[in-house]
């Protein structure tokens, strides 16, 4: 069978420039300079792993990062590596014929295909809010999931529900993790995922046959071990105090820290302050506006992106811990000032001349 | 201070295990222990709680070259230092409770069955609400102190420490050992940020234990039969009365 070298030969890329597409993807996988030459073997002999790549409730951000990868090779990478044996949105075939290539794929690598997943199923109205082929998406995703080596979690959706599984979730979507128990599952979170993150993810594993190592949360840690913030390059403003107040203000012109604007690169695992976007030309902080904190859990819910304290709906209230504690405080310092008033009075009772107090029914035991 | 041997027979202290000692006499009830780690949690929740809101709400923005000022760390690092000293301090009182004398137990449990616990209880409540004349004698904390010090201060104090500990293993990586012992935090609770606003929220229901404590105590002191306040800075409980 056919390796990736081979794939790629064909659609006529150098040996030059593949070599260096191995040499960017170890250096960004964070491995060490044997390690290209390493990857480069694989690639050349190894026959080359089906990717049978389906998409659920989505909106194709992530097929769109995936085909920006700033390698060249990587759009050869999606285009043959990959293109993949089936992927509704880039591959040729429609209807009929891409069904038969899935079904195709699944009995003749049983047990050997990845399946990778954008978008996620909604479980409401028995899987009705999205259909593909005429079935519910949920139902498809588990039967080309049954045989499959692994699953890749593509973006927020399939990793923790996106916008759709936002409150109150109408459609019940659902993260592909809580569906799919009995396969190695693996997130690459991101409202999309960094290209040079998803390229880096599948060529690991297409490189050593086995998924890279995860975190307690099923992520990649080579991308998704450190906090935007812990790399941030404006964060020695952090530490000394120095905030943009307002979008206009001079201290947002002297590219101050944007905590107090809602940043939300202290909560965030994500890559961005370091492999950037677009080819490493840039990220949100560095263009002046606070991270979003896409690639976390429910990242919707803990709104509003411009506040730097998330809102909690208690008692049907909206506000911040501390606009509500503080209400809550106030009530009931009121009540204690109350209370002491009362109790002051019936001091002043007691210790007058004549009090019956010592002497009422509440003495008796 | 009164000889703290004399005894009247019959009268149980709110444990039920200890005869009560009164007629105007002195109980040694809180040990040097306790009284220490009282105090010293009072200075920790008091820098926590106001460094913790600046950490949720920072200061107006520093001028000059970010190298000249760190503000904003000694801000946080004056947090994570009182953090430690109560959390720490947790742990330090939990060994004491077990080692203790019978009163350092008594935050620890709830004697939700004890019929005479609840009969205290009850009466208590209607002291509080001008139903009963006088309020009862306890030799250690009153019930409904005792279950607003289990409730209110115990399990927050716990879910600030363990959240806090957790926020904190985020700033030391993953392979720390703090990320390894408390990272479950992340899964249970789903996001950072979710940990943060409960860790914020936490510092809210602390405030309203504080503020009812200290209330209480100051009331007590005045309108009560026995010492408070000098209770635990001495560690003795000096008796007003005779009377049961
Ligand atoms: C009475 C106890 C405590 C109170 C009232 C308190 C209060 C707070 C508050 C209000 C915040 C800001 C949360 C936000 O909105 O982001 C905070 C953050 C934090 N607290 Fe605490 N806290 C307490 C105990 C602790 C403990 C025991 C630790 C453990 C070392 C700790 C570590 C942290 C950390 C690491 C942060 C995040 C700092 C950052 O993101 O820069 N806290 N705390
Ligand atoms: C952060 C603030 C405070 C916290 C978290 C706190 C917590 C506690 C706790 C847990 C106990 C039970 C001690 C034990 O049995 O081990 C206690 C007892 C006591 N606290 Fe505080 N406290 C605070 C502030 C204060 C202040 C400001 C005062 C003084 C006005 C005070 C006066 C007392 C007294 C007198 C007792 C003993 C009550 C008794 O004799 O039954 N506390 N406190
Ligand atoms: S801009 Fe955001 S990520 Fe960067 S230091 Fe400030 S808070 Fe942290």
């Amino acid at each position: 069978m056919d390796t990736f070298f081979d794939v790629l030969r064909r659609q006529g890329i150098s040996r030059r420039s593949f070599v260096k597409f191995c040499s960017l993807t170890a250096t960004s996988l964070g491995l060490g300079a044997g390690f290209s030459a390493r990857m480069a073997h694989a690639m050349e002999t190894k026959p080359r792993i089906p990717v049978l790549w389906l998409h659920g409730l989505e909106c194709t951000c992530c097929s769109e990062s995936f085909i920006r990868s700033a390698h060249p090779l990587a759009k050869d990478v999606v285009l043959s590596m990959l293109s993949l044996d089936y992927d509704d949105t880039l591959m040729a075939a429609a209807g009929f014929q891409a069904e038969a290539i899935l079904d195709q794929t699944m009995k003749e690598y049983k047990g050997k295909y990845i399946v990778a997943v954008e978008g996620n199923p909604p479980l409401g109205e028995d899987g009705n809010y999205c259909m593909v082929g005429g079935r519910p998406f949920v139902d498809r995703l588990k039967e080309v999931c049954e045989d499959a080596m692994a699953v890749i979690s593509w973006g927020a959706c399939a990793s923790w529900g996106c916008v759709q599984a936002a409150k109150p979730n109408p459609t019940k979507a659902t993260p592909v993790h809580e569906v799919i128990r009995n396969k190695p599952i693996i997130k690459v979170p991101g409202c999309p995922p960094i290209a040079e993150v998803m390229t880096g993810v599948v060529s690991y594993i297409l490189t050593f046959d086995r998924l890279p190592e995860l975190d307690r949360m099923g992520r990649p840690k080579m991308f998704y071990s450190q906090r935007i913030h812990d790399k941030c390059y404006r964060r020695p403003h952090f530490d000394a105090g120095q905030f943009v107040e307002a979008w206009d203000d001079e201290n947002a012109r002297k590219g101050h820290c944007l905590y107090k604007m809602g940043c939300r690169g202290p909560t965030t695992y994500n890559a961005c302050s370091t492999v950037r976007w677009n080819g490493g030309v840039s990220f949100p902080i560095q263009s002046g506006h606070g991270c979003i904190g896409c690639s976390e859990p429910d990242f919707w819910d803990n709104g509003p992106f411009y506040q730097r304290l998330s809102n909690i709906h208690p008692f049907m209230v909206e506000g911040t811990a501390d606009s509500v504690g503080a209400k809550v405080a106030g009530g009931v310092g009121v009540a204690i000032a109350a209370h002491a008033a009362m109790s002051a009075v019936r001091q002043a009772q007691r210790a007058a001349p004549g009090s019956s107090s010592s002497s009422s029914k509440g003495d008796s035991k | 201070m009164a000889n703290p041997s004399t005894t009247l027979p019959g009268v149980p202290d709110a444990t039920g295990t200890e005869p009560h000692r009164e007629g105007g006499g002195s109980v040694y009830v809180y040990q040097i222990p306790i009284r220490l780690w009282h105090w010293a949690t009072v200075a920790a929740i008091s820098t926590l709680a106001l460094t913790g809101y600046f950490i949720g709400s920072p200061l107006p923005s520093v001028g000059g070259e970010a190298s000249d000022s760190f503000l904003f760390g000694y801000i946080r690092s004056a947090h994570f230092i009182a953090g430690y000293v109560l959390a720490i301090g947790l742990v330090a009182r939990t060994w004491w409770a077990l080692v203790g004398n019978v009163h350092a137990r008594q935050i620890y449990t709830v004697p939700v069955r004890d019929p005479k616990f609840l009969d205290e209880l009850w009466w208590q409540v209607r002291w509080y609400s001008f139903l009963a004349s006088e309020p009862r004698k306890h030799v250690g904390h009153n019930p409904l102190a005792r279950l607003t010090m289990f409730f209110l201060f115990l399990q927050t104090a716990l879910f600030l420490s363990v959240t806090g500990l957790a926020l904190y293993s985020e700033g030391e990586g993953i392979e720390s050992w703090q990320y390894k012992a408390f990272g479950w935090v992340f899964s249970l609770f789903g996001s950072s940020q979710r940990v943060h606003t409960l860790h914020h929220v936490g510092m809210w229901v602390m405030l309203l234990f504080v503020m009812t404590h200290v209330y209480a105590a100051i009331r007590e002191d005045i309108m009560g039969r026995a010492s408070i306040l000098s209770t635990m800075i001495s560690g003795w409980r000096n008796f007003r009365d005779t009377r049961e």
